[in-house]
Protein backbone atom coordinates (compact mmCIF):
# COMPACT_ATOMS: atom_id res chain seq x y z
CA UNK A 1 0.00 0.00 0.00
CA UNK A 2 1.33 3.38 -1.00
CA UNK A 3 1.44 6.31 1.62
CA UNK A 4 -0.92 8.07 0.08
CA UNK A 5 -3.68 5.36 0.49
CA UNK A 6 -3.37 5.90 4.33
CA UNK A 7 -4.72 9.37 4.04
CA UNK A 8 -8.51 8.71 3.36
CA UNK A 9 -9.09 6.22 6.57
CA UNK A 10 -7.15 9.00 8.82
CA UNK A 11 -8.88 11.86 7.79
CA UNK A 12 -11.96 9.67 8.42
CA UNK A 13 -10.64 9.44 12.25
CA UNK A 14 -9.27 13.17 11.90
CA UNK A 15 -12.89 14.42 11.33
CA UNK A 16 -13.91 11.95 14.65
CA UNK A 17 -10.92 13.62 16.83
CA UNK A 18 -12.24 17.32 15.57
CA UNK A 19 -15.75 16.65 16.81
CA UNK A 20 -14.68 15.43 20.17
CA UNK A 21 -11.96 18.17 20.96
CA UNK A 22 -14.98 20.56 20.07
CA UNK A 23 -17.74 19.10 22.50
CA UNK A 24 -15.52 18.42 24.83
CA UNK A 25 -13.79 21.84 24.97
CA UNK A 26 -16.96 23.75 24.89
CA UNK A 27 -18.67 21.32 27.62
CA UNK A 28 -15.43 21.42 29.46
CA UNK A 29 -15.28 24.98 29.54
CA UNK A 30 -19.17 25.15 30.91
CA UNK A 31 -18.29 22.92 33.52
CA UNK A 32 -15.09 25.12 34.74
CA UNK A 33 -17.28 27.92 34.62
CA UNK A 34 -19.92 26.40 37.05
CA UNK A 35 -17.07 24.87 39.09
CA UNK A 36 -14.72 28.22 38.91
CA UNK A 37 -17.61 30.28 39.73
CA UNK A 38 -19.02 27.59 42.67
CA UNK A 39 -15.62 27.72 44.57
CA UNK A 40 -16.44 31.11 44.82
CA UNK A 41 -19.60 30.77 46.16
CA UNK A 42 -20.47 31.60 49.49
CA UNK A 43 -23.33 28.91 49.55
CA UNK A 44 -21.34 26.30 51.69
CA UNK A 45 -22.74 23.26 49.52
CA UNK A 46 -21.78 24.72 45.71
CA UNK A 47 -18.55 25.56 47.30
CA UNK A 48 -18.07 22.11 48.72
CA UNK A 49 -19.36 20.05 45.51
CA UNK A 50 -17.22 22.43 43.39
CA UNK A 51 -14.38 22.03 45.36
CA UNK A 52 -14.69 17.91 45.11
CA UNK A 53 -15.32 17.97 41.65
CA UNK A 54 -12.08 19.89 41.13
CA UNK A 55 -10.13 17.92 43.66
CA UNK A 56 -10.50 14.42 42.30
CA UNK A 57 -10.52 15.67 38.82
CA UNK A 58 -7.34 16.93 38.62
CA UNK A 59 -5.99 14.32 41.39
CA UNK A 60 -6.78 11.21 39.66
CA UNK A 61 -5.49 10.44 36.22
CA UNK A 62 -7.67 10.63 32.48
CA UNK A 63 -7.29 7.20 31.72
CA UNK A 64 -8.45 6.18 34.80
CA UNK A 65 -11.52 8.61 34.99
CA UNK A 66 -11.99 7.41 31.16
CA UNK A 67 -11.60 3.81 32.13
CA UNK A 68 -14.11 4.05 35.33
CA UNK A 69 -16.64 5.61 33.51
CA UNK A 70 -16.51 3.06 30.32
CA UNK A 71 -16.28 0.00 32.62
CA UNK A 72 -16.76 0.65 36.14
CA UNK A 73 -20.00 2.67 35.84
CA UNK A 74 -22.39 0.14 34.47
CA UNK A 75 -21.53 -2.27 37.25
CA UNK A 76 -22.17 0.47 39.61
CA UNK A 77 -25.77 0.79 37.47
CA UNK A 78 -26.66 -2.37 37.99
CA UNK A 79 -25.95 -2.43 41.32
CA UNK A 80 -28.75 0.24 41.73
CA UNK A 81 -30.83 -1.15 39.41
CA UNK A 82 -30.22 1.66 36.26
CA UNK A 83 -28.37 0.85 33.10
CA UNK A 84 -25.57 3.52 32.99
CA UNK A 85 -24.11 1.81 30.28
CA UNK A 86 -22.29 4.71 28.07
CA UNK A 87 -21.47 4.75 24.20
CA UNK A 88 -17.90 5.24 23.72
CA UNK A 89 -18.75 8.55 22.30
CA UNK A 90 -20.59 9.49 25.39
CA UNK A 91 -17.77 8.12 27.63
CA UNK A 92 -14.84 9.76 25.76
CA UNK A 93 -16.68 13.31 25.28
CA UNK A 94 -17.85 12.86 29.40
CA UNK A 95 -14.52 12.17 30.57
CA UNK A 96 -12.20 14.61 28.90
CA UNK A 97 -14.76 17.57 29.71
CA UNK A 98 -15.15 16.59 33.04
CA UNK A 99 -11.27 16.42 33.18
CA UNK A 100 -10.37 19.89 31.27
CA UNK A 101 -13.41 21.42 33.28
CA UNK A 102 -11.60 20.77 36.66
CA UNK A 103 -7.91 22.49 35.39
CA UNK A 104 -10.44 24.99 33.51
CA UNK A 105 -11.99 25.57 36.93
CA UNK A 106 -8.99 26.48 38.25
CA UNK A 107 -8.51 28.82 35.55
CA UNK A 108 -11.39 30.73 36.47
CA UNK A 109 -11.34 31.54 39.44
CA UNK A 110 -7.62 32.55 39.62
CA UNK A 111 -8.81 34.91 36.37
CA UNK A 112 -11.78 35.99 38.51
CA UNK A 113 -9.98 36.79 41.79
CA UNK A 114 -7.62 38.97 39.87
CA UNK A 115 -9.93 41.89 38.73
CA UNK A 116 -9.17 44.52 40.89
CA UNK A 117 -11.14 45.08 44.31
CA UNK A 118 -11.88 48.41 43.19
CA UNK A 119 -13.80 47.16 40.38
CA UNK A 120 -16.29 45.72 43.06
CA UNK A 121 -16.42 48.64 45.34
CA UNK A 122 -17.53 50.68 42.40
CA UNK A 123 -19.95 47.94 41.20
CA UNK A 124 -21.23 48.42 45.07
CA UNK A 125 -21.41 51.69 45.43
CA UNK A 126 -23.39 52.02 42.27
CA UNK A 127 -25.85 49.71 43.98
CA UNK A 128 -25.24 46.65 41.52
CA UNK A 129 -26.56 43.29 43.00
CA UNK A 130 -23.72 40.56 43.83
CA UNK A 131 -25.29 38.36 40.61
CA UNK A 132 -25.20 41.77 38.18
CA UNK A 133 -21.41 42.57 39.77
CA UNK A 134 -20.31 38.86 38.60
CA UNK A 135 -22.20 38.87 35.40
CA UNK A 136 -21.90 42.53 34.34
CA UNK A 137 -18.32 43.77 36.09
CA UNK A 138 -16.00 40.90 37.11
CA UNK A 139 -16.76 37.89 34.32
CA UNK A 140 -16.26 40.70 31.68
CA UNK A 141 -13.27 41.89 33.24
CA UNK A 142 -12.09 38.06 33.51
CA UNK A 143 -12.33 36.58 30.33
CA UNK A 144 -9.26 38.01 28.81
CA UNK A 145 -7.44 36.74 31.59
CA UNK A 146 -8.51 33.73 31.27
CA UNK A 147 -7.77 33.13 27.55
CA UNK A 148 -4.00 32.28 26.89
CA UNK A 149 -4.68 29.32 30.26
CA UNK A 150 -7.83 28.18 27.83
CA UNK A 151 -5.63 28.40 24.55
CA UNK A 152 -3.19 25.85 26.16
CA UNK A 153 -5.90 23.56 27.69
CA UNK A 154 -7.54 23.26 24.67
CA UNK A 155 -4.59 21.98 23.04
CA UNK A 156 -4.21 19.69 26.20
CA UNK A 157 -7.46 17.98 25.69
CA UNK A 158 -7.07 17.78 21.70
CA UNK A 159 -3.75 15.63 22.66
CA UNK A 160 -6.26 13.87 25.43
CA UNK A 161 -8.63 12.99 22.63
CA UNK A 162 -6.12 10.38 21.61
CA UNK A 163 -6.91 8.42 24.95
CA UNK A 164 -10.06 7.59 24.07
CA UNK A 165 -8.87 5.29 20.84
CA UNK A 166 -8.70 2.85 24.04
CA UNK A 167 -11.98 2.06 24.39
CA UNK A 168 -12.39 1.73 21.03
CA UNK A 169 -13.71 4.74 19.55
CA UNK A 170 -12.53 5.31 16.03
CA UNK A 171 -10.63 8.55 16.35
CA UNK A 172 -7.58 9.76 14.53
CA UNK A 173 -5.45 7.39 17.23
CA UNK A 174 -7.42 4.56 16.31
CA UNK A 175 -7.48 4.44 12.45
CA UNK A 176 -3.48 4.56 12.60
CA UNK A 177 -3.58 1.88 14.66
CA UNK A 178 -5.73 -0.17 12.75
CA UNK A 179 -3.86 0.59 9.64
CA UNK A 180 -0.74 -0.44 11.23
CA UNK A 181 -1.74 -3.60 12.16
CA UNK A 182 -2.92 -4.36 8.72
CA UNK A 183 -0.03 -3.09 6.91
CA UNK A 184 2.72 -3.65 9.77
CA UNK A 185 4.20 -0.19 8.12
CA UNK A 186 4.25 1.53 11.07
CA UNK A 187 7.49 4.33 10.68
CA UNK A 188 5.09 5.46 7.64
CA UNK A 189 1.98 5.82 9.83
CA UNK A 190 2.84 7.10 12.83
CA UNK A 191 4.76 9.40 11.45
CA UNK A 192 1.40 10.67 9.41
CA UNK A 193 -0.10 10.41 12.77
CA UNK A 194 2.20 12.80 14.65
CA UNK A 195 2.03 15.37 11.70
CA UNK A 196 -1.57 15.30 11.92
CA UNK A 197 -1.64 15.87 15.31
CA UNK A 198 0.93 19.00 15.08
CA UNK A 199 -0.98 20.39 12.03
CA UNK A 200 -4.60 19.93 14.21
CA UNK A 201 -2.84 21.44 17.24
CA UNK A 202 -1.06 24.22 14.84
CA UNK A 203 -4.67 25.05 13.70
CA UNK A 204 -6.06 25.04 17.38
CA UNK A 205 -3.49 27.55 18.72
CA UNK A 206 -4.51 30.00 16.06
CA UNK A 207 -8.31 29.85 16.11
CA UNK A 208 -7.41 30.48 19.70
CA UNK A 209 -5.40 33.33 19.73
CA UNK A 210 -7.39 35.12 17.36
CA UNK A 211 -10.56 34.12 19.97
CA UNK A 212 -8.00 35.95 22.67
CA UNK A 213 -7.65 38.78 20.31
CA UNK A 214 -11.55 39.13 20.14
CA UNK A 215 -12.73 38.70 23.24
CA UNK A 216 -10.00 41.48 24.31
CA UNK A 217 -10.58 43.90 22.10
CA UNK A 218 -11.96 46.62 24.38
CA UNK A 219 -8.90 46.64 26.05
CA UNK A 220 -6.78 48.05 22.91
CA UNK A 221 -9.35 50.04 22.30
CA UNK A 222 -9.37 51.83 26.13
CA UNK A 223 -5.55 52.20 26.41
CA UNK B 1 -4.82 -15.11 41.41
CA UNK B 2 -2.40 -12.46 40.27
CA UNK B 3 1.46 -12.06 41.91
CA UNK B 4 0.63 -14.73 43.78
CA UNK B 5 -2.59 -13.09 45.50
CA UNK B 6 -5.59 -14.24 45.65
CA UNK B 7 -8.73 -12.19 45.19
CA UNK B 8 -12.13 -12.98 47.60
CA UNK B 9 -15.38 -11.87 45.96
CA UNK B 10 -17.22 -12.97 48.98
CA UNK B 11 -18.49 -9.09 49.35
CA UNK B 12 -17.46 -5.51 47.82
CA UNK B 13 -15.17 -4.94 50.77
CA UNK B 14 -13.77 -8.61 51.11
CA UNK B 15 -12.72 -7.95 47.63
CA UNK B 16 -11.08 -4.57 48.15
CA UNK B 17 -8.77 -5.91 51.02
CA UNK B 18 -7.75 -9.03 48.87
CA UNK B 19 -7.10 -7.07 46.07
CA UNK B 20 -4.97 -4.00 47.82
CA UNK B 21 -1.46 -5.99 47.53
CA UNK B 22 -1.86 -6.52 43.91
CA UNK B 23 -2.61 -2.43 43.28
CA UNK B 24 0.07 -1.69 45.20
CA UNK B 25 2.28 -4.07 43.42
CA UNK B 26 1.00 -1.97 40.11
CA UNK B 27 2.00 1.37 42.11
CA UNK B 28 5.39 0.57 42.94
CA UNK B 29 5.79 0.36 39.09
CA UNK B 30 3.96 3.48 38.61
CA UNK B 31 5.91 5.44 40.95
CA UNK B 32 9.47 3.83 38.96
CA UNK B 33 7.71 4.70 35.87
CA UNK B 34 7.15 8.45 37.25
CA UNK B 35 10.73 8.58 39.00
CA UNK B 36 12.55 7.87 35.16
CA UNK B 37 10.16 10.11 33.57
CA UNK B 38 11.18 12.94 35.59
CA UNK B 39 14.88 11.97 35.59
CA UNK B 40 15.00 11.69 31.87
CA UNK B 41 12.52 15.14 31.44
CA UNK B 42 14.59 17.02 33.95
CA UNK B 43 18.01 16.34 31.63
CA UNK B 44 16.33 16.60 28.41
CA UNK B 45 14.65 19.63 29.34
CA UNK B 46 18.08 21.13 30.04
CA UNK B 47 19.74 20.23 27.24
CA UNK B 48 16.68 21.58 24.95
CA UNK B 49 16.58 24.72 27.34
CA UNK B 50 20.75 25.12 26.86
CA UNK B 51 19.88 24.99 22.81
CA UNK B 52 17.20 27.13 22.75
CA UNK B 53 19.07 29.66 24.58
CA UNK B 54 22.10 28.87 21.85
CA UNK B 55 23.76 32.32 20.32
CA UNK B 56 23.31 30.82 17.09
CA UNK B 57 20.00 30.51 15.10
CA UNK B 58 20.46 27.66 13.46
CA UNK B 59 20.99 25.62 17.07
CA UNK B 60 17.97 27.49 18.57
CA UNK B 61 15.51 28.02 16.20
CA UNK B 62 15.51 23.88 15.54
CA UNK B 63 15.39 23.00 19.37
CA UNK B 64 12.14 25.53 19.02
CA UNK B 65 10.59 23.34 16.69
CA UNK B 66 11.52 20.14 17.66
CA UNK B 67 10.00 20.87 21.23
CA UNK B 68 7.24 22.50 19.76
CA UNK B 69 6.37 19.46 18.00
CA UNK B 70 7.07 17.45 21.07
CA UNK B 71 4.52 19.43 22.84
CA UNK B 72 1.76 19.92 20.68
CA UNK B 73 1.31 15.99 19.98
CA UNK B 74 0.02 13.41 22.28
CA UNK B 75 2.21 11.10 24.84
CA UNK B 76 0.16 7.80 22.98
CA UNK B 77 1.11 8.86 19.84
CA UNK B 78 4.63 9.20 20.68
CA UNK B 79 4.54 6.41 23.05
CA UNK B 80 3.34 4.16 20.09
CA UNK B 81 5.88 5.58 17.64
CA UNK B 82 8.67 5.12 20.02
CA UNK B 83 7.34 1.25 20.94
CA UNK B 84 6.98 0.34 17.02
CA UNK B 85 9.23 2.03 15.29
CA UNK B 86 13.01 1.80 17.06
CA UNK B 87 12.76 -1.88 16.60
CA UNK B 88 12.24 -1.26 13.29
CA UNK B 89 16.08 0.44 13.22
CA UNK B 90 17.39 -1.78 15.75
CA UNK B 91 16.62 -0.55 19.01
CA UNK B 92 15.12 -2.80 21.24
CA UNK B 93 14.05 -1.65 24.84
CA UNK B 94 11.70 -3.24 27.66
CA UNK B 95 7.98 -2.17 27.10
CA UNK B 96 8.79 0.13 30.68
CA UNK B 97 12.01 1.73 29.48
CA UNK B 98 10.33 2.83 26.30
CA UNK B 99 7.43 3.98 28.40
CA UNK B 100 9.83 5.64 30.80
CA UNK B 101 11.57 7.46 27.64
CA UNK B 102 8.09 8.53 26.36
CA UNK B 103 7.25 10.12 29.50
CA UNK B 104 10.92 12.18 29.21
CA UNK B 105 10.83 13.01 26.19
CA UNK B 106 6.98 14.31 26.23
CA UNK B 107 7.69 16.22 29.30
CA UNK B 108 11.08 17.58 28.66
CA UNK B 109 8.86 19.74 26.07
CA UNK B 110 7.53 21.48 29.29
CA UNK B 111 10.84 21.43 31.75
CA UNK B 112 12.95 23.22 29.28
CA UNK B 113 10.87 26.27 29.35
CA UNK B 114 11.16 26.01 33.05
CA UNK B 115 14.30 26.14 32.92
CA UNK B 116 14.19 28.81 30.97
CA UNK B 117 12.00 31.25 32.80
CA UNK B 118 13.60 30.12 35.95
CA UNK B 119 17.10 31.77 34.35
CA UNK B 120 15.40 34.65 32.85
CA UNK B 121 13.61 35.38 36.22
CA UNK B 122 16.92 36.40 37.40
CA UNK B 123 16.99 40.11 37.01
CA UNK B 124 20.30 41.50 34.46
CA UNK B 125 21.13 43.67 37.29
CA UNK B 126 22.32 40.96 38.73
CA UNK B 127 24.36 40.08 35.94
CA UNK B 128 25.51 43.63 35.89
CA UNK B 129 26.71 43.39 39.47
CA UNK B 130 28.45 40.43 38.87
CA UNK B 131 30.11 41.86 36.47
CA UNK B 132 31.02 44.99 38.17
CA UNK B 133 32.74 42.82 41.22
CA UNK B 134 35.10 41.68 38.49
CA UNK B 135 33.52 37.86 38.40
CA UNK B 136 34.15 35.62 35.57
CA UNK B 137 31.18 34.06 34.06
CA UNK B 138 30.80 31.08 35.06
CA UNK B 139 31.13 32.07 38.14
CA UNK B 140 28.23 34.32 37.36
CA UNK B 141 26.25 31.73 36.44
CA UNK B 142 26.54 29.36 39.50
CA UNK B 143 27.16 31.31 42.02
CA UNK B 144 25.00 34.30 41.20
CA UNK B 145 22.44 33.02 38.63
CA UNK B 146 21.76 29.34 39.71
CA UNK B 147 21.24 29.69 43.21
CA UNK B 148 18.18 32.19 42.25
CA UNK B 149 16.85 30.04 39.61
CA UNK B 150 16.45 26.80 41.84
CA UNK B 151 13.77 28.30 44.26
CA UNK B 152 11.97 29.43 41.04
CA UNK B 153 12.06 26.33 39.00
CA UNK B 154 11.86 23.37 41.88
CA UNK B 155 7.98 24.30 42.39
CA UNK B 156 6.67 24.48 38.39
CA UNK B 157 9.14 21.02 38.37
CA UNK B 158 7.33 19.22 41.41
CA UNK B 159 4.01 20.24 39.72
CA UNK B 160 4.99 18.48 36.45
CA UNK B 161 6.55 15.48 38.49
CA UNK B 162 2.57 15.06 39.67
CA UNK B 163 1.75 15.57 35.93
CA UNK B 164 3.93 12.54 34.85
CA UNK B 165 2.09 10.18 37.68
CA UNK B 166 -1.35 10.79 36.31
CA UNK B 167 -0.04 10.13 32.62
CA UNK B 168 1.62 6.76 33.70
CA UNK B 169 -1.39 4.97 32.82
CA UNK B 170 -0.97 5.54 28.93
CA UNK B 171 1.82 2.99 29.60
CA UNK B 172 -0.67 0.23 29.96
CA UNK B 173 -1.02 0.31 26.47
CA UNK B 174 2.82 -1.10 25.72
CA UNK B 175 1.87 -3.81 28.35
CA UNK B 176 3.51 -2.08 31.50
CA UNK B 177 1.74 -3.57 34.62
CA UNK B 178 1.43 -0.25 36.20
CA UNK B 179 -1.35 0.30 38.56
CA UNK B 180 -4.53 0.72 35.68
CA UNK B 181 -3.34 -1.93 33.64
CA UNK B 182 -3.10 -4.37 37.33
CA UNK B 183 -6.62 -3.60 37.91
CA UNK B 184 -8.19 -4.00 34.54
CA UNK B 185 -6.45 -7.55 34.35
CA UNK B 186 -8.15 -8.25 37.74
CA UNK B 187 -11.62 -6.44 36.14
CA UNK B 188 -11.07 -8.72 33.35
CA UNK B 189 -11.03 -12.14 35.38
CA UNK B 190 -13.41 -11.28 37.92
CA UNK B 191 -15.96 -9.40 35.68
CA UNK B 192 -16.16 -7.02 38.42
CA UNK B 193 -14.46 -3.58 37.00
CA UNK B 194 -16.43 -1.47 39.76
CA UNK B 195 -14.44 -1.99 43.08
CA UNK B 196 -10.72 -2.33 41.25
CA UNK B 197 -10.83 1.21 39.16
CA UNK B 198 -12.51 3.02 42.15
CA UNK B 199 -9.74 1.97 43.80
CA UNK B 200 -7.26 3.28 41.44
CA UNK B 201 -8.74 6.79 41.19
CA UNK B 202 -8.71 6.63 45.53
CA UNK B 203 -5.37 5.46 45.50
CA UNK B 204 -4.58 8.33 42.92
CA UNK B 205 -6.10 10.68 44.68
CA UNK B 206 -3.72 9.63 47.36
CA UNK B 207 -0.70 9.91 46.11
CA UNK B 208 -1.38 13.11 43.94
CA UNK B 209 -2.26 14.33 47.33
CA UNK B 210 0.99 13.39 48.93
CA UNK B 211 3.19 14.70 46.27
CA UNK B 212 1.45 17.76 45.97
CA UNK B 213 2.15 17.97 49.24
CA UNK B 214 5.56 17.62 49.26
CA UNK B 215 6.00 20.05 46.34
CA UNK B 216 4.74 22.35 48.49
CA UNK B 217 6.78 22.07 51.88
CA UNK B 218 9.28 22.04 49.80
CA UNK B 219 8.59 25.80 48.27
CA UNK B 220 7.86 26.75 51.72
CA UNK B 221 11.25 24.99 52.77
CA UNK B 222 13.70 26.65 50.27
CA UNK B 223 14.54 30.47 50.80
CA UNK B 224 12.98 32.93 48.04
CA UNK B 225 16.42 35.08 48.35
CA UNK B 226 17.92 31.73 46.61
CA UNK B 227 20.62 29.21 47.76
CA UNK B 228 24.10 29.89 49.26
CA UNK B 229 26.44 26.94 47.61
CA UNK B 230 28.53 27.09 50.46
Amino acid sequence: MHWTEYLPPLMEGAWVTIQLTVYSTVLGAALAFAAGIGKLSSNWLIKAVSVAYIEVFRGTSLLVQLFWLYFALPIAGMAIGIDLRLPPVAAGVLALSLNIGAYGAEVVRGAIQSVHQDQHEAARALNFTPRQTLWNITIPQAIPEMMPSFGNLAVQNLKDTALVSLISLGDLAFRAEQIRNYTQDSTTIYSMLLVTYFGMALVLTAIMRSLEAYVGRWRTARS
Amino acid sequence: MLFGYEWDLSSPLAFAISILPILLTGMLVTIQATVLGFLVALVLGLVWAVLKGAPSRFIAWPAKVVTEFIRDTPLLVQLFFLYYVLPEYGIVLPAFMTGALALGIQYSAYTSEVYRAGLEAVGSDQREAARALNLSSARTFTHIIVPQAVPRIVPAMGNYLVSIMKDVPVLSVVTVLEMLNVAKIVGDRTFDYLVPLSMVGALYLIMTLVASTGVRLLDTWLPKQGIPLK
